[in-house]
């Protein structure tokens, strides 16, 4: 099968499993889960026409564990899955973090908690993708709003996982993963593919844990002439188990740090007509959607209204939230759960003092721009 | 020693009228695994307990805002119906100690899909059967996630397509063979073990009964055909479940104490297996040579499970 540019007709589940294999994954280990069957649907038709391994698994936590091995292996590795199966995720991912290992979770969110409303969308694991394992750590999550950025992110989650040794969670939902739209699939080599750094030096010497300066140390791969540890315990720079304070607290800062010092380049936003906005749309994945045509409908009445799409949510884009929104008079922060997990983030940095507005759903149903209008007007 | 004495007197007459999943849920035409769930709580009566999985059965059975159920039934995440069944039975059984509840026969049980007995829910199946809980778990083996849309499980047999095993250019479907969870059952010790189909009532319902007699820990794995996701028509539920006894694909037996039984059911001389995947649309991919393989792997399952039988006769 040839991957050239071509545009066509996809769902969001399709379009994420193109933009995987455009990254270069060869490799899916999986467990169906509503909403988020057609991703392993399609690796499972097409993983094997391009040479790569689609495996299915006895439940999350194999899926998981799968993915982590492989990457180690060498192989791009990614799965799929929805909030109960995310949920039995946590601590492999957990491990991923710790081991440095790069790979791609996809989290097609939906309505819960536990089993929930199965074929209804949620954007309640914000809180959960941050801070769902035990241990300080941190990720990256992304958060696609359409069909074309289901590809872009993907590709993007990789090239994060690559880059920084670490697992990257793209953040759908049942609304985005499930909408089909047209979408223009790039050709090879027009959108930019990221390889993990590998160790060039003797393989006696090799250090699977010490970083170079871009805080990110080269990852060999099982099976080739470098023979390394990764272990779920504290480990010192050989990846041997070590419980001196000195070097835990060495390991847990530089795992915090290694995503500090690129934040630049990790955050990705997105902004419509805010320059002058009185009123700032805070939004991401499918509401972003509802907000931007909720602005469009003010700007027709007058009012000067722009959104903020946050590509990125972890990590939190403080900066940019804190120079739109000190322009604006009104921050409205619309999403699909029920505390405003995001709008939170947002007050944070805003403080208690700025007019923020939580526009939420946690009933299975979307917000609408009428919805979002509402809160407003 | 058998567990049921009378049983011969077993007649269709005597089966329990109420209706302890109504009518008016929501299952496919000719859902073998409803009919399979109606015969067991038939069986079982009214002093049951039920720890359901996630899967077709739940879905069908509990949209809100009504339910088929007319007996307490919790619906559990995905892997852990024998792990909550062994909570139920055991709090009934401290509550019962105290003297805080009357001292009633109630019946605790987990039923899950194949997905949910044989995949995620495996380690608290074992953990259960371990333990020795007075309960009975059932498994309803469609043979694939039949509720997400037809994806592969490890109950899924040799050379059926599903959507994530599919048959193509390079692949003939599943290839591997089917689990065999009874005889990991088996392997626990416990006092029974029995695989049924519904295209055999009498049968299924003796077995659900001598299960309920039984204190301590029981399994019965039972085998549901799935119209829509095995590609065949709503009107061959009971035809195909019977061709899989015949074909010997689904043999029907009992392991109490540890001796194995064929169920009177199982025929002398089995049909080919051709003419049970005829039918069926997850099978039609297949060529002579792969049609080949798995009937030699269904006599070599058959011969092997025949020797038991014969060879635990004689050490009892």
């Amino acid at each position: 099968m040839e991957l050239g540019r071509k545009v066509k007709l996809m769902q969001g589940n399709q379009a994420i499993v193109e933009g995987a294999f455009y990254a270069g994954a060869r490799f899916y280990a999986g467990y169906p889960i509503t909403p988020s069957s057609e991703i392993a649907e399609e690796s499972a038709k097409r993983m094997p026409l391009l040479g790569g391994i689609y495996m299915q698994m006895e439940d999350e936590i194999a899926s998981m564990a799968a993915i982590i091995g492989a990457s180690l292996a060498g192989a791009k590795s990614f799965t799929a899955t929805s909030g109960p199966g995310f949920s039995l995720m946590q601590e492999n991912l957990g491990l991923a973090v710790m081991g440095e290992v790069p790979c791609v979770v996809i989290n097609v969110q939906r309505s819960g908690p536990s089993t929930g409303l199965a074929t209804k969308p949620a954007q309640s694991d914000v809180m959960q993708i941050r801070w769902g394992r035990h241990g300080d750590q941190s990720v990256i999550a992304l958060c696609p709003a359409s069909v074309s950025e289901c590809f872009t992110l993907t590709v993007t989650a990789f090239n994060f996982a690559e880059k920084f040794r670490v697992p990257v969670i793209l953040a759908s939902d049942e609304v985005v993963g499930h909408m089909r739209e047209n979408i223009t699939i790039p050709s090879p080599g027009e959108l930019a593919v990221a390889e993990r750094k590998k160790p060039t030096g003797e393989p006696a010497a090799y250090k699977p844990f010490i970083a170079d300066e871009d805080g990110v140390a080269p990852l060999a791969s099982y099976g080739s002439d470098y023979v390394f540890h990764v272990s779920s315990s504290m480990h010192g720079p050989d990846g041997y188990s070590n419980n001196n304070p000195a070097n835990a607290a060495w390991r847990v800062a530089q795992l915090h740090k290694k995503i500090e010092m690129h934040r630049e380049e990790i955050i990705i936003t997105k902004t419509f007509d805010t320059e002058d906005a009185d009123i700032l749309f805070i939004a991401f994945g499918a509401t972003t959607r509802a907000s931007r045509a909720a602005a469009l409908e003010l700007r027709k009445q007058g009012i000067r209204a722009g959104v903020l799409q946050l590509m990125t949510i972890w990590p939190f884009a403080d900066k940019k939230i804190a120079s739109l929104g000190e322009r604006a008079k009104t921050v409205v922060v619309p999403e699909m759960n029920y505390s405003g997990q995001v709008a939170g983030e947002v007050q944070r940095i805003l403080g208690a003092g700025a007019d923020i507005r939580k526009v939420n759903s946690y009933n299975g149903e979307i917000i609408t721009p009428q919805d979002i209008l509402k809160a407003i007007l | 020693m058998n567990i049921v004495e009378n049983f011969d007197l077993f007649a269709p007459r005597l089966i329990n009228k109420k209706e302890l999943i109504s009518a008016g849920h929501r299952a496919c035409q000719g859902c073998g695994e409803v009919l399979a769930v109606r015969l067991m709580c038939k069986a079982l009566g009214e002093n049951t307990v039920i720890a359901s999985a996630t899967g077709c059965m739940e879905i069908i059975s509990s949209m809100y805002p009504t339910t088929a159920w007319e007996v307490p039934w919790i619906h559990v995440a995905f892997e852990n119906a024998a792990a909550v069944a062994s909570g139920v039975e055991s709090g009934l059984k401290s509550l019962r100690r105290k003297g805080k509840i009357a001292d009633s026969d109630v019946k605790v049980v987990g039923m899950a899909g194949d997905g949910g007995t044989m995949d995620i829910g495996l380690q608290a199946l074992s953990g259960a059967m371990e333990r020795g809980h007075d309960m009975l778990f059932v498994c309803f083996d469609n043979e694939a996630y039949m509720n997400t849309g037809i994806q592969r499980s490890s109950g899924t047999p040799m050379g059926a397509s599903t959507t994530t095993a599919p048959a193509g250019k390079v692949s003939m479907g599943q290839k591997t063979w089917k689990k065999n969870v009874a005889e990991i059952m088996v392997a626990h010790n416990i006092p029974y073990v029995a695989t049924a189909c519904p295209s055999y009532p009498l049968d299924f319902i003796n077995k659900v009964e001598k299960a309920k007699k039984i204190k301590g820990p029981s399994y019965i794995h039972c085998f549901t055909v799935c119209p829509t996701g095995w590609r065949c028509g709503s009107d061959q539920t009971i035809s195909l479940g019977r061709l899989a006894i015949e074909t010997g694909i689904f043999p029907l037996y009992e392991v109490e104490n540890g001796r194995y039984k064929l169920s009177a059911e199982m025929p002398k001389k089995l049909r080919p297996i051709k003419d049970y995947f005829k039918s069926q649309g997850r099978y039609r991919h297949l060529t002579e040579d792969q049609v080949k393989m798995i009937q030699d792997g269904v006599n070599r399952e058959y011969k092997k499970l025949l020797n038991k039988v014969k060879c635990l006769e004689a050490w009892t």
